[in-house]
């Protein structure tokens, strides 16, 4: 097929910073921050509000292990330069 | 008046949740401004120098949908009409999605066209570009607006702002970092507003039930009757009466047209994919974010259901009496109902992030259909690249100021998903008849293609018409999935009266565009490197989010 002439040469778009550091970085803060206030800052009026549970606690608790998932995929899976397939 | 206290709709965030939503908003700035640095070209601007991975394009084309006007929304559908709302997911998403990866996409990506109407005037002619570049700008328009009284709604709920403040100030946002990094910037924030998202919806959905008894509580407690409980046959949700005809009217008007006309060829989902780096990964971006769309009611239309049960005012509003809120106010008032702070203060950086991602998807794809379409190949043709990149700047602009103009329009609407249907019903279901047609059918001509998108759009803005003047009467959706069934029908036929009676483009020219003509090695592609495994084979993910659908249906029949 012949090229249109929308192809332009290899884009730096593609050399961006990895997405996965700052999901990884915004859970991270979050996560930790929830797991403070579940531990020290939540009393029993708030914790009645979303029936009985701690709920501070737990979102934190996933929010760190989410944070930790995507900072191993980033170690394993290093992004590579364009163009770099093989 | 009734006799319930005043509702309160103050969220009442503490200094703690104030800090985690400032957090969200700066790494939100950040990769605007991160962005930035990679934009040399117009298409590194407007189309992310097609160079994105399958899982940043797949999330980010579940995440451009994840509007705030789809939170509240459907959460409103919930509170109002209880599971037949998921249908809008299932029936209503799914086989279009897998239909866009597995069929359309390789036609898409494969003529290496830069935008939905640069296909039509490669399968069709100038004309049919121009009348579908036209209307998709104006619905983009109308579409963001809604979007912003949706975000407007949310920040009068938690800082008591008035709307004619807080929709110029959330406009402003978006516009900051669409500016700056262009598509980039608008889907890598895409992807992190799913996360966000879904930190939102995820403990709404624990807490919620935790308080009703769980999942059997909430079907003794919910009022309506088994219809609330069963997605079928969705009578209230219709408004049809008879069973048969409801199921009929979701099936045709919602499952095939509405949803086929939104998802194959809505060019703010579209895009996302064409952004993509290869085949491959332009046709898994559909199919891998099918997986969340069919979970995702799990956790939205179960919370609105949640409100309506806790939350009296809803409760009022059920039962046919007056109330001093309405059911767009359902997510809110589940927030502040369930949430303790902390988790609050990500529940709106939440809000606030589908907000963002519903209206940068609506403003991304207008300046590109804007500056390629309508301004490159029509108005300035034969420009230096240069140029067309600092259209491109101005018209993201130009959109959000008139987004801001209509979202006072969406303000008259009691309940959102009306009104969006509406301007689906009109523009896609067309749409999607003249691509259909236009895929399968190589006979079909250039001037069927813009006389059937007009015939269509006309019937079923005459459907509106008639509907809104009491003429027929449909109550809930119903008059928007037979507005888009008229679309689609009246396309059809004017599209192959006009064809047969005019003459046909010459074969070798739709090569690439027609599926006869397309021999198959050019449809699938070779699979590079990096596109290798098992797991990526897009008929493999296509057949394994059907089945979950399918379990999906069965466990809520």
């Amino acid at each position: 097929m012949s090229e249109p002439e929308t192809d332009a040469p290899p884009s730096r778009a593609s050399t961006l910073f990895d997405l996965r550091t700052i999901i990884a970085v915004l859970f991270a803060v979050y996560g930790l921050v929830l797991l403070g206030i579940g531990l020290w800052g939540t009393d029993d009026a708030q914790r009645a509000k979303s029936g009985g549970t701690n709920l501070n606690l737990w979102t934190g608790l996933a929010m760190v292990v989410l944070a930790a998932v995507f900072v191993l995929w980033a170690r394993l899976r290093p992004l590579r330069p364009p163009g770099d397939s093989g | 008046m009734s006799l319930l206290a005043a509702t309160d709709l103050r969220l009442h965030p503490s200094a703690a949740d104030y800090l985690l939503v400032a957090f969200y908003f700066v790494l939100v700035l950040a990769i605007g401004i991160a962005a930035r640095r990679s934009i040399s070209s117009s298409l590194d601007f407007l189309l992310s120098g097609r160079a994105l991975p399958a899982w940043v394009t797949g999330l980010a084309f579940i995440s451009a949908n994840l509007g705030a006007l789809e939170l509240i929304g459907m959460a409103a559908n919930g509170a109002q009409y209880g599971v037949p709302t998921a249908h809008y997911y299932w029936v209503g998403a799914i086989p279009a999605m897998v239909f866009l990866g597995l069929v359309m996409m390789p036609f898409y990506y494969g003529s290496k066209v830069r935008s939905v109407p640069e296909f039509l005037l490669r399968r069709f002619n100038k004309t049919t570009q121009r009348v579908n570049a036209v209307s998709f700008a104006v619905a983009s328009v109308f579409i963001a607006g809604v979007n912003l009284y949706a975000l407007g709604l949310v920040l009068e709920a938690l800082l008591g702002w008035k709307l004619q403040v807080a929709i110029p100030i959330a406009a402003a946002v978006v516009l900051a970092y669409t500016f700056f990094g262009g598509l980039s910037a608008a889907i890598y924030n895409e992807v992190l507003q799913f996360f966000v998202i879904m930190a939102l919806l995820i403990p709404l959905t624990v807490a919620g039930l935790n308080r009703v008894g769980g999942w059997d509580g909430l079907t003794d407690k919910v009022r309506g009757g088994a219809e609330q409980t069963s997605a079928w046959p969705g009578s209230q949700l219709t408004g049809i009466d008879s069973s048969t005809w409801s199921v009929i009217g979701i099936v045709f008007g919602l499952g095939f047209v509405l949803s086929f006309g939104y998802w194959t060829t809505n060019f703010a989902e579209v895009q996302r994919a064409l952004s993509a780096r290869s085949m491959s990964a332009a046709r898994r971006t559909p199919l891998i974010g099918a997986f969340p769309k069919a979970l995702i009611p799990l956790v939205i239309v179960i919370p609105g259901m949640v409100a309506a049960v806790l939350v009296p005012g809803l409760q009022a509003l059920k039962d046919g009496q007056t109330s001093d809120v309405t059911y767009n106010n359902a997510l809110p008032l589940l927030m502040k109902e369930v949430l303790p702070n902390g988790v609050l203060g990500v529940a709106i950086a939440g809000l606030l992030a589908s907000f963002m991602a519903g209206m940068a998807a609506n403003v991304s794809s207008f300046n590109t259909v804007f500056t390629y379409d309508l301004w490159q190949d029509w108005v300035r043709p034969g420009r230096p690249d240069g140029y067309y990149l600092r259209v491109a700047r101005t018209v993201t602009v130009v959109g959000c100021v008139l987004a801001i103009g209509t979202a006072s329009l969406a303000s008259t609407s009691q309940n959102l998903m009306d009104y969006v249907q509406a301007l689906f019903s009109f523009f896609n279901a067309p749409l999607f008849a003249t691509f259909l047609l236009g895929l399968f059918w190589k006979r079909m001509t250039g001037t069927a293609g813009w006389t059937g998108l007009i015939a269509g759009t006309a019937s079923a803005v005459l459907v509106d018409a008639l509907s809104r003047s009491g003429a027929i009467s449909l109550a809930g959706q119903g008059a928007s999935f037979v507005g888009a069934s008229a679309a689609f029908v009246v396309d059809i036929a004017v599209s192959v009266a006009v064809s047969l009676a005019t003459a046909p483009r010459p074969e070798e020219e739709l090569r690439g565009l027609v599926w006869s003509l397309t021999p198959r090695h050019e449809r699938v592609e070779q699979a590079g490197e990096a596109d290798r495994g098992w797991y990526r084979s897009p008929a493999l993910l296509g057949g394994g989010v059907l089945a979950l659908t399918a379990v999906m249906y069965g466990l809520f029949w």
